[in-house]
């Protein structure tokens, strides 16, 4: 049984990095499509055609495509990212703070989003059909239906500008006590828990209701098991891989999420750094940046997949 | 999403309950707006008829004035004809071909249903959004583009969606019989499995369209969407964010627009009448 686990989770880990290298081989031909010659854009329009075609040879643009991408996967593996085109810094010193930054916005948006949405899906998931239940389903409903923009426009609208409670930017730099901080950091993750809270209390209630309804569960209610033994003696524990799973599905929300909500609140992150690098055409900086989303992204989903199958006996055949 | 069957005791019928029907009146008059947005603006769209920008609603601007001092009604009018026309067009190429190519991979099975499932799930294992923004920036925003990114980048759900369903009518006995009889692979897709799962592809369609408003919207937001003097309503909020810090209604009204239609359709979803959901289910 365990060998067959194993071989299992390893089958899924080694489909994943196969995955990664479809998805960092499609970055790669994306950003090459990149209008522009990009030794051309660095020169500037005075450049002699010589210049040009000795900048393109230093930087290799004039080998074929799928030897610039085989030496690109090379330095990402040995951890040299280059350089960016637009100041000539190493990416990694670049993407080092952003992504330190971005990271503490998705871990306190986790540590507050987490804990409520189970919360709120499991006790809807009691209530069911209550209207306790059907104002948090028509909730979660709504925030899923609008885009992350408007979360973050209502939370400006609310906390700062009818209240006036927050900044409306978040500029990290100008911290000095521990309640600028706070204030700094309350608006993105006001709205990054929202959206992700949301996704996480449809998918917790489910999971919840769908073990609510097996047999097992009927069978504790017959014997005189009350209400909050049976949710959380013999509901809950089976429940918990499906939740577990969803929990880590939600979370890939947040790399979609973060990217607006940096770019709203100013705030000084990776993706807030790769709209950047979009918009100035700074390639091996956008791909650097894309493939840390997608790394991130698929390390959500695999753990989600992993947790799901060693949970669930069915899925194992 | 799952579907509550809060209502699996009552009789089968195609009639809408009440939240049903009023989604449904939301969305078509949408839809009419998108269809008659010159007609129905007051102003025309991309006129100054104000020298105040960012003013407030009054009898004159319902809506309030932009930052130039535009209308900002008929400015929403016209960015439904975008939102509403680009995300349709989008969601009918990516639900065509995810559904198409999900009912051959069904039906044929063998190499090529497993080069096309991983092909399709290396595409989706990429951020939307990311993607969306890697792309458009690449070949620059027109509508086109955007319509093909946004196609491409949920015709993989579609076709998980529609293969996982034709899997199973594939197995059924009418449709090994009809393979048996000597029946091509255009005959199995279109008469036997097709009909068999509408009712799921129809409600699938309409979480699809979601997504890509959303996205279209976000894309629109960052700048890359539907580009100046032309906009949406994800560009209508962007231009307009300036008078975010005062509450400008020129901000406001376009996101509601964004909601109400994208609450109603998943209103819509969830309360469609069991006939039609359950379509061959």
């Amino acid at each position: 049984m365990n060998r067959q686990l194993l071989a299992l989770v390893s089958w899924r880990l080694a489909s994943a990095v196969v995955t990664l290298l479809i998805v960092s081989f499609t970055i790669f031909l994306a950003t090459m499509m990149l209008p522009g010659d990009v030794a051309q854009i660095l020169l500037g329009q005075a450049a002699t055609p010589e210049a040009v075609a000795g900048l393109r040879k230093a930087m290799h643009l004039d080998e074929p495509a799928i030897f610039q991408f085989l030496k690109w996967l090379g330095g990402l593996a040995s951890g040299d990212l280059g350089r960016s085109y637009a100041n000539n810094m190493p990416i990694a010193a670049l993407i080092g703070d952003r992504l330190a930054n971005s990271l503490k916005l998705a871990a306190a948006t986790t540590a507050i989003a987490v804990p409520l949405a189970l919360t709120l899906g499991i006790t809807a998931a009691i209530n069911r059909n209550s209207l306790y239940d059907r104002i948090i389903s028509g909730l979660t409903i709504a925030v899923i239906s609008v885009p992350e923009f408007l979360l973050a426009t209502l939370a400006v609208l609310v906390f700062a500008v009818y209240l006036r409670w927050l900044p409306a930017l978040s500029l990290a730099n100008e911290t000095k006590t521990f309640g600028d901080l706070l204030r700094i950091y309350a608006l993105p993750v006001i709205t990054l828990t929202f959206g992700v809270s949301a996704q996480m209390i449809r998918m917790t209630r489910a999971a919840v209701i769908e073990t609510l309804n097996t047999p097992y569960v009927e069978m504790a209610m017959l014997k005189g098991a009350s209400r909050r033994r049976k949710v959380l003696w013999h509901a809950l524990p089976n429940a918990l891989g499906p939740i577990v799973n969803a929990i880590a599905l939600s979370l890939s929300y947040l790399l979609g999420g973060v990217i607006i909500v940096e770019t709203i609140f100013s705030y000084p992150g990776i993706a807030k750094l790769m709209v950047d690098a979009v918009s100035t055409r700074d390639l091996p900086l956008i791909q650097s940046c894309a493939m840390i989303f997608c790394v991130g992204y698929l390390v959500l989903v695999t753990i989600a997949d992993i947790i799901a199958i060693v949970s669930n006996p069915r899925l194992r055949t | 999403m799952t579907i509550d069957t809060v209502s699996a005791g009552r009789r089968a019928s195609y009639r809408f309950n009440k939240i049903g029907l009023m989604s449904l009146g939301v969305i078509l008059a949408w839809a009419l707006v998108a269809i008659f947005a010159p007609l129905l603006a007051p102003y025309p769209i991309g006129k100054i008829v104000n020298f105040e920008f960012f003013a407030p609603v009054s009898a004159r601007f319902w809506m309030g004035t932009d930052y130039l001092g535009r209308d900002m009604l008929s400015r929403v009018l016209m960015g439904a004809r975008y939102t509403v026309g680009i995300s349709l067009v989008a969601v009918a190429l990516a639900c065509f071909m995810g559904v198409a190519l999900g009912m051959m991979a069904a039906v044929l099975g063998g190499w090529i249903d497993t080069v096309l499932s991983r092909l399709m799930d290396a595409l989706i294992s990429i951020p939307s959004k990311l993607f969306g923004l890697v792309v458009v920036a690449g070949l620059g925003s027109s509508i086109p583009v955007l319509i093909l990114t946004l196609a491409v980048i949920y015709t993989p759900g579609s076709y998980r969606f529609a293969r996982a369903l034709a899997v199973n009518i594939n197995a059924m006995d009418y449709v090994i019989v009809a393979r048996a009889r000597g029946e091509g692979l255009g005959y199995l897709v279109r008469s036997e499995i097709l009909p068999n799962i509408t009712g799921p592809v129809l409600a699938d369609f309409g979480l699809r369209f979601v997504f890509i408003v959303l996205l279209l919207s976000g894309l629109s937001f960052l700048g890359l969407g539907v580009q100046p003097p032309f906009a949406d309503w994800g560009a209508l909020v962007r231009e307009n964010l300036g008078g975010l810090s005062f509450g400008a209604p020129a901000v406001i009204f376009p996101s509601l627009a964004i909601a109400t239609l994208t609450i109603s359709v998943n209103l819509l979803i969830d309360n469609l009448p069991r006939k039609i959901r359950d379509q061959g289910a």
